[in-house]
C-alpha cells in the first residue's frame, strides 16, 4: 500500500467517522464538529487525487489543490456562520441540543400583532 | 495560443452578461455592506430594476440565437479555463428569480425600512445584503457550468438562506434555522464528495466535457449519489423535507416568499443538471425513477400535511414540499430522445416557474392577511373576505396556479408533465398529478371557504377600527406575482422555444 492509497482510505474513513458523529450526537457543537471531520475527510481525498496527477498524468495536479483551499475557505465560513447561530440559539433556546419536534405546529410563531 | 486567446478576447459584448450577472450583484452587496443604514435598502432597490434588464438581456439573446449563451472565465476555454453558460431554462430561471427577487423586495420595504429617527438594526441591514447575497447565489448556480462553481454558488445561497429564516430574532426562528443549517451543511459536504470524486475519476469538472466522458461505473454511481443526496438535502425532497416548514414558515413574509419560490429551485436545478444533462441515458434511468417515487410521496405526503394544518403559514410551507415532489417527476418523462422528452422537459421547467411566482405571491399574500387579522390561524379566518378582499382574491389566483386549473402556468406545466407520462407509459405518474390537483383543492379550500363566508358575528365590528395595515403596495405587488403565474398559461411560443434551447432532447434531435 502506498502512501497515496494510505491518504485516500484515511480521508473515506474520515468522512464515515464524521457522518456517524453528525447522525447520532444530538449536542449542536458535536455536529458542527463532525460537519468538520467530514470535511477534512474530502480535503484529504482532494489530496490523494492531487498526487495521483488524475487530470494529465502530471507528478501532482494543481486543480485539487487549489479546490481544497476554496472548500477550506468555504468549510470555516460555514463552521463560523454555525457556532455564531449556535451561540445565539443557546441564548434563546437554552440548550445547545436541537429540539426534537420538527415541523410541529405547536411550536410556531403565533404572528400575533405587536 | 495567442491567436486562439485573441479570438476569445474578441467576443461579443453579449458575452459579457453572464458574468456581469454575477459580479454585480456580489458588488451591489459588498457595497450595502460597506454603506450600512439607509443605503442598504437604496441600493438593493436600485439594483432591482438593473438585474431584471441583466436576466431580461439574457433571456433575449438565448431565445434570439437559439443557442446557449456561453462565457470563458479569463478568455480561457475548458479543459483549461472554467466556462460559465445560460442555456433556455437557465435563462428562464434567472429572469423568474430576478422578477420575485424585485417583487419580494419592493414588498419589504414596508417591513425592513430604517424609518426616519430610528436607528438601523441588524434586521434592516441584513435583509437587504441576504437579499442581494441570494440573488448573485442563484444567478451563479443557473450559470454555472462547472461543478465546483455550482457548488461556491450553493455555499453562497446557503449562507444567505439560513439568516433570512431567523432574522425576525424570535425563539422558534432559531431552531427551524439551526436544522435548516445542518441538513444543508450535510448536503454541501455530500456534494462536494461528490464532486471530488468526479475529478479523481474523470479529471474534469466541467459538465460538457463531463457529459462525454462519464460512463456508469462504480465511481460515478457512488460521485453522482453522494452529490444527489446532498442536493436532496437542500431542496426538501421527501424524506429530507423536515427542516423545510418551520423554516419557511416562522421567517417574514417576504423573505419566506423569496425561500420557498427561489431558494429550494437552485438545488433541484443542480439534480437537473445531474441526471439530465451529464450523466448518460443508460446510466439515469433508474434513479429517474426513484426521483420520481420520491416526488410521488413527497406529493401525498405534504398535501396530506398541509391539509392537517391549522395556521396559514404552515400550511402554504406543506403545499411547497408537495410541490417540490411535482419537479420530481418530470426526470423519468424528460429522459433520452424520445418524441415527449421534450414536453415534460417544458413542463418540468415551467413548474418550477409558476410555482415560483404562485407561491410567491400566495406567501406575500398571508402576509397581508396577517397584517389585517393579527393571527395566521386558519379557525379565525371567517369573514376575511369581507374584511380583506385583496389578498384573498391573491391567495384564490396562486392557488389556482398551484392546483393546476386552466388557465394558468401550473395548468400548462401539469398538462405537459401528463401528457408526456400518458405517451411514455407512466400511467401512474398521471395517476399522482390528478390526485395531487384535488389534494391541492382541498388544502386550498380550507382558506378560501371561511374567508368567502359570511361573518358570524363581531369581528365586522371590531374591524371597523382602522386596521388597514396592508398596504396598497403590497396587494400590487403580491397581485402582480399572482397574475404572472396566471399568465405563464397564454405563455407565447417563444417561451417554448427559449426553453428547448439547450436541452437534452431538443439538441439531440437539431443534429439529426
Amino acid at each position: 500500500m502506498n502512501a497515496v492509497t494510505l491518504a485516500g482510505l484515511a480521508g473515506a474513513a474520515l468522512i464515515g467517522m464524521g457522518l456517524f458523529g453528525l447522525v447520532t450526537h444530538s449536542h449542536i457543537l458535536r455536529k458542527i464538529v463532525a460537519f468538520n471531520v467530514i470535511g477534512s475527510g474530502v480535503f484529504l481525498l482532494f489530496g490523494a487525487v492531487a498526487r495521483r496527477g488524475a487530470a494529465s498524468g502530471l507528478n501532482a495536479d494543481p486543480v485539487p489543490q487549489a479546490l481544497v483551499i476554496t472548500g477550506i475557505v468555504v468549510a470555516f465560513s460555514a463552521t463560523a456562520l454555525a457556532v455564531a447561530l449556535l451561540l445565539r440559539y443557546f441564548k434563546e433556546v437554552g440548550s445547545p441540543f436541537l429540539a426534537d419536534d420538527p415541523g410541529a405546529g405547536a411550536s410556531q410563531p403565533d404572528h400575533e400583532r405587536p | 495560443m495567442i491567436a486562439s486567446t485573441l479570438s476569445q478576447l474578441s467576443m461579443r459584448a453579449e458575452d459579457a452578461l453572464l458574468p456581469v450577472a454575477i459580479a454585480l450583484p456580489v458588488g451591489a452587496m459588498l457595497l450595502a455592506l460597506c454603506l450600512g443604514g439607509r443605503w442598504t435598502e437604496r441600493i438593493a432597490v436600485a439594483f432591482m430594476p438593473i438585474g431584471v434588464s441583466i436576466a431580461g438581456a439574457v433571456a433575449y439573446v438565448v431565445w434570439r440565437d437559439q443557442r446557449p449563451l456561453v462565457y470563458f472565465i479569463g478568455g480561457w476555454a475548458p479543459p483549461l479555463g472554467v466556462a460559465i453558460r445560460a442555456d433556455g431554462v437557465a435563462a428562464a430561471m434567472l429572469l423568474t428569480s430576478a422578477l420575485i427577487a424585485s417583487a419580494a423586495g419592493l414588498f419589504a420595504c414596508d417591513v425592513f425600512r430604517v424609518k426616519p429617527g430610528e436607528k438601523e438594526n441588524r434586521a434592516h441591514l441584513g435583509f437587504w445584503t441576504l437579499l442581494l447575497a441570494i440573488w448573485a447565489a442563484l444567478n451563479c448556480v443557473f450559470v454555472g457550468w462547472d461543478l465546483f462553481s455550482i457548488y461556491v454558488g450553493l455555499e453562497m445561497l446557503t449562507f444567505a438562506a439560513v439568516p433570512l429564516v431567523c432574522l425576525k430574532g424570535q425563539k422558534e426562528t432559531f431552531v427551524a434555522a439551526m436544522r435548516y443549517l445542518l441538513f444543508a451543511l450535510l448536503g454541501s459536504v455530500l456534494y462536494l464528495l461528490g464532486a471530488t470524486l468526479v475529478y479523481a475519476a474523470y479529471g474534469s469538472l466541467d459538465i460538457g466535457i463531463l457529459a462525454q466522458k462519464i460512463q456508469p461505473e462504480a465511481a460515478a454511481w457512488i460521485a453522482l449519489g453522494a452529490m444527489t443526496a446532498g442536493l436532496l438535502a437542500k431542496t426538501a425532497l421527501f424524506p429530507l423535507h423536515i427542516w423545510l416548514p418551520p423554516a419557511h414558515a416562522g421567517a417574514a413574509p417576504p423573505a419566506s416568499a423569496i425561500l420557498s419560490a427561489l431558494v429550494v429551485k437552485g438545488s433541484f436545478f443542480v439534480v437537473v443538471r445531474l441526471w439530465l444533462t451529464l450523466a448518460p441515458v443508460q446510466m439515469s434511468e433508474a434513479p429517474a425513477e426513484l426521483l420520481a417515487i420520491l416526488g410521488s410521496v413527497a406529493i401525498f405526503a405534504g398535501s396530506v400535511l398541509a391539509l392537517r394544518q391549522e395556521r396559514l403559514k404552515l400550511m402554504i410551507a406543506y403545499s411547497t414540499v408537495a410541490q417540490i415532489g411535482y419537479l420530481f417527476l418530470m426526470f423519468p418523462l424528460a429522459i433520452g430522445q424520445h418524441p415527449w422528452a421534450s414536453a415534460a422537459w417544458s413542463g418540468g421547467a415551467l413548474q418550477a416557474i409558476s410555482h415560483a411566482f404562485a407561491k410567491a405571491a400566495m406567501f406575500l399574500s398571508a402576509g397581508l392577511i396577517v397584517d389585517v387579522v393579527g393571527h395566521d390561524r386558519l379557525s379565525g379566518l371567517r369573514g376575511l373576505g369581507r374584511l380583506a378582499p385583496q389578498p384573498v382574491l391573491i391567495f384564490a389566483l396562486a392557488g389556482m396556479s398551484l392546483m393546476g386549473l386552466p388557465p394558468s402556468g401550473g395548468f400548462n406545466a401539469k398538462w405537459l408533465l401528463m401528457s408526456a407520462s400518458v405517451q411514455s407509459g407512466h400511467w401512474a405518474l398521471a395517476l399522482v398529478m390528478a390526485v395531487g390537483g384535488l389534494l391541492t383543492a382541498a388544502y386550498l379550500y380550507r382558506v378560501i371557504a371561511p374567508a368567502l363566508a359570511p361573518a358570524e358575528n363581531a369581528p365586522a365590528e371590531s374591524a371597523s377600527t382602522p386596521t388597514p395595515k396592508a398596504s396598497s403596495r403590497g396587494a400590487a405587488l403580491s397581485l402582480a406575482l399572482a397574475l404572472a403565474a396566471i399568465l405563464l398559461g397564454f405563455a407565447p411560443p417563444e417561451l417554448a422555444s427559449l426553453l428547448a434551447v439547450g436541452a437534452p432532447a431538443a439538441t439531440i434531435e437539431r443534429i439529426e
